[in-house]
């Protein structure tokens, strides 16, 4: 069933009554997604939690290892980048679409910054050997704690994770803005637009947490 | 305050220039108790998951628009939290007593 | 819309096989995954004729597995790990190939949206995705059969997940895969539930079906990210060496146990709710009598769907869980007893004065009320944590989950096809062929898993590949009965075939049935409706 109508300037698919029908249901399809997003996150952090209740010292050796300077810069960068997208969505629903794409691309751009920091703190951390598990072998001195390397699997793992959704939503956040310029969205639909944003959101969700978990606390 | 059932909800500018000048100054609070964590011992981790939840509730109400989305959809986001706490509860309650029965992990 | 009866339909108005792979409409999906379920279905089973084949006798006489040609096997590979690797296939393949996306994906799309009287499902689009999804996963998960195999059971557990050399890694990514595609099928669901019920159409006059496939979807959503998690855990575990599931590297192979179950326990109801549903529609359809308690069987769907959540701990009993974890688990595994009771009671209460009319599907949906019964009865049992130190890892246990997966789900479906087979088709199927094949089926499984009942008693651990020779003669009948259960399904297929090939034209309603599906056409246009339905009334008004 592939059959669809124009109601308003909005393309209704025939199985929804009307515009707002379908938002409606498209809206409540995102937030179910949104849980699984969040709950698989979840894993990870209660995986972390649990086992730095059991090795607190292996944890704070980790911690101390990472800059936490990096981190404070890729928190102001992904609560900047998240300000921009929202207004993105503001920017659509007073009819300046040309200031959505300005905003779109900012964030974007964003992204690229905190790519660029998370590489240059991936290579740092290679560079003194500090990879994950098994894989651990630092250049200098030995660990104080002989399953360090697990303080890294969680950080590659959770970091990695992240940086796949960042680089996702990047790929996201493109595609609506290609679309904004063809003139798709008004401001009585930007469904897409709403889509992504939340999912920025959500990943700049997890780093509010990741940021003092990881970098702070440890 | 449930609106958008058919119009979408305009937020004004100057409410996402509040929230995010509010998200940047409580990244700096953050930083700074971070810095003092010795004065706040042993309570620095406490401080930093607080204000982390402040940012989170000000990233979910305003920028993805909770506050006025409709309830159903609020409550569906709520239960992905409420199910982690469960997984989080359980287990700790599996670790913690293991630990006190003497059990090696 | 003016739409007078064309002879069109769902299966002929768009022709060419290329039609059917691009569809968007859910009937024509449902299709497709009906073929590539029943495909796994009929792989998972020969391998379980061949696991019984081997403990058709001890092993003093040679092994069946000797005889798997060498192109399907590793060199170096005794009959023992050929044996751990086809029971791993069986149980990965039966459990997230078939009986998971089985009846939400088949059954599910196709009556959902029909019972609800909407035109689709809420995002089409996302369900054909889903469907390539689950392709793409299952295609993974059968190429492992050509690289290095698995043979961790489907469970993966660690350590040994970590160090087996079979490629663990490619299944994991497979159930990763197939996982996804489980969330997007439930997401879907939830949203037309909530969304795309026809006017007048309330929650609470919504089929039963319809509540089992709402509560399964449910669990889907909630349970499968963390299966994701944990998968992806474990592939880390194995390249990296992360060690936050192996205790040489101070982890925790429990908290995998933990973290696998949060999702494979409620896994299970994803299994069993919806063969629930389809049983509430039989007995409702066969006794021609309104459902009894149509309000507490919708809510205990709700209900076991929440408790399911709270009882994973069940399968760590003996694992090294602490004693308080397993004492909480064990009351609220019996839990799941309140629920489920409140269901077979008020499906025995339906019957009860009903006008019976013992057609197939109706004794497939008694044999499910027969076999479940055994099933959740000795579920509590293995609730008991003192018995269960008895009991766990043997054929016990295996006979059980077969009484609630096999004797429950898979009885459920049968009778699930033979009911909508003339609305799905347009075509009436032969009553005797699926009488017939319900006579094997049912004695087949109580011959193959009653013994194992036995054998569990009397001690015999399950994934074993040999056995000690007191417990030949259980064993023996245990194969013969896996013979009748393969007979049965040899003429249910037959049946099907048949029915298809040459039944006569099925009417709107052949068993007079209530519900909304009944209503459109056999089978139903493309929209399936001709004209938008408006209820005005409960699902089973019948007398």
């Amino acid at each position: 069933m592939s059959t669809s109508r124009l109601v308003n300037g909005v393309e209704v698919a025939s199985h929804y009554r009307d515009a707002n029908h379908q938002y409606q249901s498209n809206k409540e399809g995102l937030w179910l997604f949104m849980v699984t997003e969040i709950l698989m996150f979840g894993g990870l952090f209660v995986g972390y939690i649990i086992f730095h209740g059991i090795y607190p010292e292996m944890f704070a050796e980790g911690a101390r290892s990472l800059d936490w300077k990096m981190g404070f810069i890729n928190t102001l960068v992904l609560i900047f980048s998240s300000f921009t997208m929202a207004l993105g969505i503001y920017f659509i629903q007073v009819k300046q679409n040309k200031k959505a794409t300005i905003a779109l691309a900012v964030t974007i751009a964003c992204g690229f910054v905190f790519m660029l920091i998370k590489y240059l703190e991936y290579t740092h951390k290679f560079h003194l050997g500090l990879y994950p598990g098994r894989m651990l072998h630092m250049h200098e001195g030995a660990p104080e704690h002989a399953n360090l390397g697990m303080y890294f699997g969680f950080y590659y793992c959770m970091t990695g994770l992240h940086g796949i959704h960042v680089m996702i939503g990047m790929g996201l956040i493109g595609w609506v803005m290609i679309k904004n310029m063809r003139g798709d969205f008004n401001e009585k639909y930007f469904t897409p637009v709403e889509g992504v944003g939340i999912f920025w959101h959500i990943v700049d969700l997890i780093w509010i947490f990741l940021f003092p978990l990881l970098y702070l606390v440890g | 305050m449930a609106h958008g059932h058919n119009e979408h909800h305009i937020m004004p500018l100057k409410t996402y220039l509040k929230v995010a000048g509010a998200l940047f100054l409580l990244t700096f609070l953050t930083v700074g108790a971070h810095v003092l964590r010795e004065h706040f011992e042993p309570f620095s981790a406490v401080i930093a998951f607080a204000i982390a939840s402040v940012k989170a509730y000000l990233v979910m109400a305003f920028f993805m628009h909770l506050k006025y989305d409709v309830p159903s959809n609020r409550l569906i986001f709520a239960t992905g939290f409420l199910f982690l706490a469960l997984l989080f509860g359980i287990c700790m309650l599996d670790i913690y007593t293991r630990i006190f029965q003497g059990n090696v992990l | 819309m003016g739409h007078v009866s064309t002879g069109k339909s769902y299966i002929n108005e768009e022709p060419g096989l290329k039609s059917w792979f691009t569809s968007l409409d859910h009937k024509r999906i449902a299709i497709l995954y009906f073929v590539a379920v029943m495909t796994f279905f009929l792989i998972g089973g020969i391998m379980a004729l061949l696991l019984r084949l081997e403990l058709f006798s001890p092993n003093t006489a040679g092994s069946v597995m000797e005889h798997i040609p060498n192109f399907l096997r590793k060199a170096g590979d005794t009959p023992a790990d050929l044996y751990n690797q086809v029971m791993t296939y069986h149980g990965a393949m039966m459990v997230f190939m078939v009986i998971v996306p089985g009846i939400p994906a088949i059954f599910g799309n196709f009556f959902l949206p029909l019972q609800i009287g909407a035109k689709d499902v809420a995002f089409p689009r996302l369900n054909l995705l889903s469907w390539y999804v689950f392709m793409a996963g299952a295609a993974l998960a059968v190429s492992t059969f050509f690289f290095s195999k698995i043979d961790t059971g489907w469970t993966f557990y660690t350590p040994y997940s970590i160090r087996s050399g079979t490629s663990v890694v490619m299944m994991v990514v497979a159930a990763f895969i197939m996982g996804m595609s489980s969330i997007l099928t439930g997401l879907n669901f939830i949203v037309t539930v909530h969304k795309l019920r026809a006017p007048g159409m309330t929650m609470w006059r919504m089929p039963l079906f319809c509540w089992a496939i709402y509560s399964t979807a449910i669990i889907q959503v909630l349970a499968t990210p963390i299966l994701a998690i944990t998968l992806l855990l474990l592939a880390m575990e194995r390249t990296f060496g992360v060690g936050i599931f192996d205790p040489k590297l101070g982890g925790d192979p429990v908290l995998f146990q933990h973290f696998f179950w949060f999702y494979s326990h409620p896994a299970v109801y994803i299994m069993i709710l919806p063969a629930m549903g389809i049983i509430s529609e039989l007995i409702t359809t066969y006794s021609k009598k309104t459902i009894f308690g149509y309000t507490a069987i919708a809510y205990s769907s709700i209900g076991i769907a929440a408790v399911s959540f709270f009882v994973w701990g069940h399968h760590l009993f003996v694992s090294g869980q602490s004693e308080v974890a397993g004492i909480v688990f064990s009351f609220l595994t019996m839990l799941v007893g309140v629920p489920t009771a409140i269901k077979m009671f008020n499906w025995l209460a339906t019957l009860y004065k009903g006008s019976i009319e013992f057609r197939a599907p109706l004794l497939y949906a008694l044999g499910f009320l027969f076999l479940f019964a055994i099933g959740g009865m000795t579920g509590v049992i293995l609730a008991v944590t003192a018995v269960d130190v008895h009991f766990h890892d043997t054929y016990f246990v295996v006979a059980h989950f077969h009484y609630v997966m096999v004797g429950g789900t898979l009885m459920a479906i049968m009778g699930g096809l033979f009911h909508w087979f003339p609305k799905i088709f347009g075509k009436m199927h032969s009553e005797t062929g699926a009488i017939m094949s319900w006579v094997f089926i049912f004695i087949g499984f109580n011959v193959t898993f009653f013994p194992q009942f036995i054998l569990g008693a009397k001690g015999m651990p399950r994934r074993y590949f040999d056995y000690i020779p007191e417990y030949e003669q259980l064993n023996k009948i245990s194969t013969v009965g896996s013979w009748l259960i393969a007979t049965g399904f040899i003429i249910a297929l037959i049946t099907v075939i048949k029915g298809l090939t040459s039944g006569a034209k099925a009417p709107k309603n052949p068993w007079g049935s209530k519900t909304l599906e009944w209503h459109a056409e056999s089978p139903p246009i493309m929209h399936n409706f001709e004209q938008d339905p408006i209820v005005t009334a409960g699902p089973y008004e019948y007398k």
